[in-house]
This record gives structure tokens, sequence and C-alpha cells, in this order.
């Protein structure tokens, strides 16, 4: 099966990079997924989970990360997140974005509860 | 013991002590300069991915935006200038002040303002001292800068790029710093963030040489993208900026720090050999004095016989 280069990188470092067969993002004007040949896109990122299924050398699997912002470009079979702050779902702590919910939450910081909101989302797997 | 020889111990324990921190200063500092180009590697993948992107929407599209194209007639460009807060660097704060004093000697001559920005305590000092005007400073991060230090820093400067220039805005926007050659070579450089010149992201990013950037599908449209992606390809920049900044301070630190060590170790060696001499002058003074007195009293008993 084709399958696409994958670069997600945040700001201070490369979050993961690997082969997939299908990402899911959120852009501004909604939910895009690209696979394989698509025709080279560069678009505006959203707070949102972003769905990488993986394959080839990384293995049939499901990476899933938090991005905050950020951009999503394609060309050349090549996929580039750029994120200023991305996680993985397995290194995102669930009792403290839980507990930066809550904090967000009584404090009305719809940013940082946007930001706990997302990294829930990210590990829950609920999109 | 006798004084002079007194006065060259206490200077050599001195020196000694001197030493020491030194020494202790260079193994941070080059303990510091690898965390440093850690940091420079870790966030070069965002940067060049981030250039591209840029390149391909300068390239791809017809847009006009204000932060690429370039004013018929520039009035007034900010400078930014990185330097350290902290000295005990050899040249480094006075490198990259240097570099910018020229820059503006520069800028002012083809007729434009210069808004100046700063970060790092010293070169803050070298402003106030001489009375010239900065618009805005920060300090207290130069060390070891993270992503949102570099966003404060943009913030300010992308606001002034993007207001009129009539209104106190800029057209152009300068950054000084100290590039990261190597180890052993550091050289302040001026470098020109906005309005963009392609021909220089072309360059910085070897693999697009000679490639066609294909054509892009742009979501939501190109303006969009090209609105959210410029303040962060600045901020990137600068963040890179302050990184390299912070390697060159550590690494111009270490050779400062080596240099002090190895003087401070000639002063030693200068020193103990003066302080030899002092003791044997004193060992020698102290035999004729013997000498001489027991002749003397030789002298007297064979008198008195």
């Amino acid at each position: 099966m084709a399958e696409l280069h994958v670069e997600l990188v945040a700001a201070d470092r490369q979050v993961w990079s690997g082969e997939a067969s299908l990402v899911v993002a959120r852009t501004s004007s909604g939910d895009i997924g690209v696979m394989p040949g698509h025709q080279p896109l560069l678009g505006v990122l959203q707070s949102g989970p972003v769905t990488i299924r993986t394959t080839g050398e990384s293995g049939d699997g499901t990476v899933v990360a938090a991005v905050h912002g950020g951009f999503i470009s394609f060309a050349d079979n090549k996929l580039s997140l750029l994120a200023e702050i991305a996680e993985l779902s397995d290194e995102i702590d669930v009792q403290r974005a839980e507990r930066a919910l809550e904090r967000a939450k009584s404090d009305a910081d719809a940013a940082a509860e946007r930001r706990a909101d997302v990294r829930l989302r990210a590990v829950t797997g609920v999109h | 013991m006798g004084a002079k020889l007194r006065v060259y111990k206490r200077r050599i324990r001195s020196v000694t002590a001197t030493k020491k921190i030194t020494k202790a200063m260079e193994m941070i500092a080059a303990s510091r300069v690898v965390k440093a180009q850690r940091q420079v590697a870790a966030s070069t993948p965002y940067a060049s991915e981030l250039t591209r992107a840029v390149t391909a929407v300068a390239t791809g599209s017809n847009t006009q935006h204000p932060l690429t194209t370039e004013t018929e007639k520039p009035t007034r460009a900010a400078l930014l200038l990185i330097t350290s807060d902290r000295g005990l660097a050899g040249g480094y704060s006075s490198n990259v002040v240097k570099a910018a004093d020229q820059l503006t000697e520069r800028l002012k001559a083809e007729g434009k303002e210069v808004d100046v920005y700063i970060v790092g305590r010293k070169g803050v000092a070298y402003y106030n001292f001489r009375e010239r005007k900065v618009v805005e400073s920060w300090t207290g991060f130069t060390d070891s800068p993270t992503y949102a230090d570099a966003k404060a820093v943009a913030a300010p400067l992308i606001t002034a790029v993007q207001q009129d220039t009539a209104e106190g805005g800029v057209d152009e926007l300068h950054i000084v710093y100290t590039e990261f050659v190597s180890m052993m070579t550091q050289s302040a450089i001026d470098n020109r963030l906005l309005p963009l010149s392609l021909d220089e992201t072309a360059e910085s990013e070897d693999t697009s040489k000679g490639e066609i950037l294909p054509l892009f599908d742009f979501e939501p449209s190109a303006e969009d993208v090209l609105d959210a992606l410029l303040p962060r390809y600045v901020e990137s920049r600068i963040y890179n900026a302050l990184l390299q900044a912070a390697a060159s301070k550590h690494a111009a630190t270490r050779r400062a720090m080596k240099s002090a060590t190895d003087n401070a170790e000639e002063i030693i060696k200068s020193l103990s050999r003066l302080a030899n001499a002092a003791r044997q002058a004193e060992i020698t003074q102290e035999i004729s004095e013997i000498v001489g007195g027991s002749a003397a009293l030789a002298d007297a008993t064979a008198g008195s016989d």
C-alpha cells in the first residue's frame, strides 16, 4: 500500500516521524484527511487531535497527538505537521490535564480550557 | 620567612584561587555549550519546515502581503539586538553591539529611522549608558531561552511591522545576533527578517535549490495561511537566533575562561620562580651572615689569645 512520510514537529523538538497511510487533522475550515498522493496542500491547523494511521516500517497502528495551533503542509508525498506545542497521546498526563481543565474552568480561561480539552480528547480518543 | 617571600606566597595563593574559579566556569560553560547546541539542533526541523512552507506560499501564490512586499520608500526599521545577560565572555557582547552599531549607521545612511529592541542586560546597559532610546528590552533568559521567550520578544515586533509606518509602525525588521559557526568560531551577523527576501529563504533551504515547488492548495486561503504563517516564521527565526546566541555565549565564555585559566597558570609559574629566587637569596644571605659572624667570632677569640 502506498504510504506517506509524516513529520510531526514542535517548535523545540521533533515529536514523531514515520510512515502513514492516512492523517486526519483539524484545519480552520474543518477536518481534513490526507492520504498518499494528495494534492500539495498548506493549511492552518486548529487546536485539536491529529490522528495518524501508521503503516509500513512504523507498524500498523494509530498515533494520536494533541496539537495546539500550527500548520499542515503536504508535498512530494511528505507531510509535515508544524505546531508550537504538540504532544503524543501517551505523553499526556491525564490527571494533570484534568486538573488543568478544572482550573481553567474555574478561572474562566477559555484558551487554557481548550488546550486541556484537546489533550484529554487526544488521550480518550473521543473526537 | 622573609617579607618578600611572604608577599610572593600570598599572591600565588590568590592566583590559585582565581584559577580554580575560572577552571570551574570553563567546565560549566563547556557542558552548557553542548546542551545549547542540542537545543539548536532540536529546533532546526521546525524552522526548516516553516521556511519551506513560507517559500511555498510566497512563490506559489500571487498574494500581496504587507510582510512579503517591500515598501517603495522604507522610512523606519526595527532592529532586534541579541546580547547576553552576563559578561565574562571575552568580546562576545561588544562584538554583537558593534555589529548593531554598524547596521544602525547603514540604515540611517539609507534615510531610515531605527527603532531598537534589545535582548540581554549587556546590550541594555550599553544603550542606557549612552542614553540611546530603546523601544523595548527583555532580560533574564539569554542563557537558556524557551519558545515562550521567543514569542514574547516577537509579539511587539510583529505588531510594529503590521502597523502603518505613519502610526509608529516599521517597514523592515532586522535582527543582529551571534551566529554559532563552530566551537571555536562565533560571528556577529545581521539578518533582515522582513520583508522576506525570497533568495535568502531559498538559499537557507539547500534542498529547494533547483527544485520546482509544486502548486499548493491552500486551506482556507492563501492570504489566511500567510497571515498565520508569517508571525510563526518570525517567532521561529527569533527563537533560532536566541538559541544560537546562547550557544555562542557559552562557547565564548568557555574560551575566555580557558585563556584566563592558562594565564593564571602562567602567573603562578613566574611567581613561584620569583618566590624560589627570593628563598634562595634569603638562604644565601643567612649563610653569609653566619659565616661572617663565625669568622668575626673566630677573629675575636684569636685576638684575645
